[in-house]
């Protein structure tokens, strides 16, 4: 089922009385979400990204603007004849009733001809417990579970109607690192099975970017970008959304564009051809340094941390935004720890200009 | 080492010690009295000597008419009060809950009784609902909207005696379960609710499934402490009758307990006790068989 | 566009059955707020109309033109109202005040201090808890009849001034408090007692104000043991004066004046519950077994 956003618009009166007005919790957005894929709505908590999963469940009215499933605009309608369904950040699964019931749940609701009988619905509801694999588990109490199996319930839940959307709010969010690895393959296996148009809601982007055919970027309820994982995190549009992205972070410095020239500070780092004479914001990724002797670039070596298969260089920039200058290089360079200095050249496509007005990203044409 | 340990311990005992004087005068030592009270036989109080040990105070009590008519008035209270007002004010809890405007102020007025003194307010439904020489009163005047004849319900039959007991007791319990129900309801996670509404679950089946299992401890904490509450009715009794109980056909246990203690029929504290442990043991059974039944009922 | 047609309809169903259901909502809770508020509203009206205007009215009226004082005159000078008050008041101060002390010194030793049997002492104290007061109170009344404590406020104080639930309610709090801070305090010099009034208190500040006002609130309303101990009118309580009113009255049934000795005593509650009124509710919804 395709899912179309347009102009999706959602004010709050603000929570503070005293100071008058309203909150924007989603501005104006537009997008298309293509049939049978897994999205994953990213950004920085209160962006409104769960406002958005709650306009598209129903469970909240957009102020203005229009919801699409398919060609059916359900804008208006209350959530339990848009046929979506939808799993809790904590799971909601209610604690009176054993897994087998919870999964049930929804089935019991249908009335007239939908209505199914006991043997029916403990068919479906054992069906989307094998797809969940948690089968096992179906006569006991959601007290009883670990975190994981709980939130395999939630899923079941959300799937025994075969509904047309699955949304996600921050699935993973409540479990630790190990099982969100774990569970994070799981949700793929089970949208790539299902084929049910999925969205889900993360402030974590490695979550976003490992398992999500699509991301959207937002930020104070504005939609930034959207595309394919790689396609945003190559090619941001601005200096939020490379921020955003990426572990660790983009290196970030002030430096300015002079004669088609990329400098920072002194130092010319990278020939930018077509770009204006202008301050801009430099952002480098950090496997975008080539640990080079002769490099234009020189920074205060801090400390080196071997990981292995790479070496984090860890270094000073007075220029730098952040407090330190992390560049990842292949272990197989050598780096003298004893010196004071360190030496890069920049790989172009790993190094983006910014304008350091509207923080847009300005291209230029690589060598 | 050892005389360290004493000391500290004898400060913590010295903190102590206020209230345990407190407790041993007018709690332990009285609760171990009102036992040896009741089966001291012919206890006089004047002399405070009695003739023998036994269980004769608890036949006299339990064959005392008043004391009879005083358990039947207070089983027929409690039977009528607990489930009703349990039952109303879940009603309002939750009609309460799905409302936003007013809802502050609806839950003031509400919970205004709680903080009225229980003689002064009975005053006010003994003349609401009193038919006197000049007048029919109030409530009268209603039943005679709808055609009905004019009743005295303070000196008139015994079931509409009853029945200015039990609206009286409903109203001044209401305030504190119509609170502890709303603070149960508010705080069952709404994601359960919304849950429920995404797979189209209808409102009442969303409060007979979720709602009421989600709250059962504390409904049954409040039926508990109901039930207790109504055994032990007493000054409700006295602000609507006045103080000659057995007089007016009204007396609770408790009341009981009272004029034999003291009043005009007091001076036996013996049979005062043996009714008094009468009424703890019915407490007590009834609370255990409660306990009993919320455990296989209650979800958690 | 058929298929809009038919979600319009769902719609508009929903719509209805929502509006339906909020009317009938507010009905009935506002039947229920008259019925709270129409005692107060009678009362208060029957104590401004005037004692011959009452009597000849053989169907009751809803409100009153010519409203007067004079019935709160009447209850202030034909009855000792005045002397009520005030041994209220000394009552309900007095007892709350021996009873923060006495109950604070208890909560910190539970809290704080490690001394022997603290264990066993403190499920003593719990299962003293479910005691019901009529068991005791015989024996009670022996005691102080027997000291010839009868009429007088000794009498009527120390019986009622132990809260085991209160005693309780504040350990919890204070166990609240991190041990470090109190650790910090012994490092410093700081003496236990000192630790006590300079940190626990302070911090535990709202908790000791919902016990004072559940306090308060329970030694103005109390009227069992203060009947059974006081049958002189000059040690009276409010509660006593009022039912001695209502059985005797003001020599004659003068129902105005007693509506208006009822107002006077209902008032200073009421007030007390409108400026702290969220403290009282939470108390009550966490101290709630004084239901």
């Amino acid at each position: 089922m395709k899912v179309v956003l347009q102009n999706l618009t959602k004010k709050f009166p603000n929570r503070d009385k005293k100071i008058k007005g309203e909150v924007i919790a989603v501005n104006d957005f537009t997008f298309e979400i293509p049939d049978g894929k897994l999205i994953g709505l990213l950004g920085p908590s209160g962006c409104g990204k769960s406002t958005t999963l709650n306009l598209i469940s129903g469970l909240q009215k957009p102020t203005s603007g229009q919801i699409f499933f398919g060609d059916d605009d359900v804008t208006n309608l209350p959530p339990e004849n848009r046929g979506v369904g939808l799993v809790f950040q904590n799971y909601a699964l209610y604690p009176h009733l054993t897994v087998r019931k919870n999964i049930t749940f929804p089935l019991e609701n249908l009335k007239g001809k939908d209505k199914l009988t006991k043997e029916e619905m403990n068919q479906k509801a054992l069906e989307a417990a094998k797809l969940v694999q948690i089968d096992e588990l179906m006569e006991r109490k959601p007290s009883e579970l670990s975190g994981g199996q709980q939130q395999r319930v939630a899923i079941a839940r959300a799937l025994v109607k075969m509904p047309r959307v699955l949304l996600l709010d921050e699935p993973l969010s409540n479990l630790d690192a190990r099982l969100r690895l774990q569970t994070r393959e799981e949700i793929r296996r089970i949208q790539k099975e299902t084929q049910i148009t999925t969205i889900f809601v993360t402030h974590d982007q490695e979550e976003a970017m490992s398992i999500s055919d699509m991301i959207v970027v937002m930020k104070d309820g504005v939609m930034h970008q959207m595309g394919k994982p790689q396609e945003v995190y190559d090619n941001p549009i601005n200096l939020f959304v490379a921020t955003f992205l990426g572990t660790p972070p983009i290196n970030v410095f002030d430096g300015y564009v002079k004669n088609s020239t990329l400098y920072i500070g002194e130092e010319a780092v990278l020939a930018v051809e077509g770009v204006k004479d202008q301050d801009v914001y430099v952002g480098v990724r950090p496997e975008g340094f080539i640990l080079d002797e002769n490099g234009p670039f020189s920074c205060d070596l801090s400390r080196v941390e071997i990981m292995g298969r790479d070496i984090s260089v860890v270094s000073t920039h007075a220029l730098s935004h952040n407090p330190t200058v992390r560049s990842i290089i292949s272990a197989e360079n050598h780096i003298n720890v004893g010196s004071e200095k360190v030496r890069f050249a920049l790989k172009p496509y790993k190094t983006l200009i910014f304008n350091k007005e509207t923080e847009e990203r300005i291209y230029f044409e690589a060598d | 080492m050892m005389k360290k340990l004493s000391n500290s311990s004898l400060k913590g005992w010295l903190y102590l010690l206020p209230a345990i004087l407190f407790l041993g005068a007018f709690m332990v030592y009285p609760l171990i009295d009102v036992f040896i009270y009741s089966f001291e036989e012919g206890y006089n109080s004047a002399s405070q000597t009695y003739f023998g040990v036994g269980t004769y105070n608890y036949s006299y009590v339990l064959h005392d008419p008043y004391f009879l008519q005083a358990v039947k008035n207070t089983f027929l209270l409690v039977i009528i009060t607990v489930p009703l007002s349990t039952i109303i004010a879940l009603l309002i809890s939750v009609g309460l809950n799905s409302i936003t405007a007013l809802r502050n102020f609806l839950q003031t007025v509400y919970f205004l009784p709680y903080v009225t003194n229980t003689l002064a307010v009975g005053l006010v439904f003994m003349i609401l609902f009193k038919k006197t020489a000049y007048s029919d009163g109030f409530i009268n005047l209603i039943i005679m909207w709808f055609g009905g004849g004019a009743i005295d319900f303070i000196d008139g039959p015994y079931w509409a005696k009853m029945f200015v007991l039990c609206f009286y007791t409903i109203w001044v319990v209401m305030p504190f379960k119509i609170l502890i129900l709303t603070t149960a309801l508010a705080s069952v996670n709404q994601d359960y609710y919304n849950a429920a509404k995404v797979d189209g679950t209808s409102k009442f089946r969303i409060f007979r499934k979720i709602t009421l299992p989600m709250i059962s401890p504390m409904i049954f904490y409040l039926v508990i402490t109901g039930f207790i509450g109504a055994f032990k009715a007493y000054s409700d009794v006295v602000a609507i009758f006045g103080t000659d109980l057995n007089a007016a056909e009204m007396n609770t246990i408790v009341g009981y307990v009272y004029d034999m203690l003291y009043g005009d029929s007091g001076g036996y504290p013996s049979y005062a006790s043996a009714a008094a442990i009468i009424l703890f043991a019915i407490i007590l059974t009834i609370t255990c068989i409660n306990l009993l039944i919320s455990k296989k009922n209650v979800h958690y | 566009m058929e298929k809009n047609v038919d979600y319009d309809k769902i719609e508009r169903a929903a719509q209805i059955r929502n509006n339906t259901r909020k009317t009938i909502t507010y009905v009935l809770l506002v039947l229920w707020a008259v019925i709270v508020l129409f005692p107060f509203y009678w009362m208060i009206l029957t104590s401004v109309k005037s004692y011959s205007a009452y009597n000849s009215e053989y169907i009751p009226k809803f409100f009153t033109l010519s409203p007067t004082m004079q019935n709160y005159w009447d209850a202030f000078t034909a009855v000792p109202l005045m002397q009520y008050f005030i041994n209220t008041l000394i009552f309900t101060v007095v007892t709350t005040a021996i009873m923060l002390v006495v109950i604070t010194l208890a909560a910190f030793a539970f809290a704080r201090l490690e001394f022997k049997g603290k264990n066993i002492a403190f499920v003593i104290f719990l299962s003293l808890m479910m005691i019901p007061n009529e068991l005791v109170i015989i024996t009670n009344f022996v005691t102080v009849t027997n000291f010839d404590l009868r009429n007088s406020f000794p009498g009527l104080i120390l019986p009622s001034v132990m809260s085991v639930f209160y005693v309780y309610l504040l350990k919890e709090n204070f166990e609240q408090i991190p041990d470090s801070l109190y650790y910090a305090a012994k490092v410093d010099g700081t003496s236990d007692l000192k630790y006590l009034f300079k940190v626990m208190i302070p911090i535990s500040k709202p908790t000791l104000v919902t016990v004072t006002i559940l306090k308060v609130i329970e030694c103005w309303n109390s009227y069992v043991w203060p009947r059974l101990i006081t049958d002189d009118k000059a040690y009276f309580l409010v509660s006593n004066g009022i039912q001695e009113i209502r059985e005797n009255g003001f020599g004659r049934e003068n129902i105005p004046a007693m509506m208006a000795a009822v107002v006077v005593i209902s008032v200073p509650l009421i007030i007390l519950f409108l400026i702290f009124r969220k403290q009282i509710m939470e108390g009550v919804s966490r101290g709630g077994t004084k239901g």
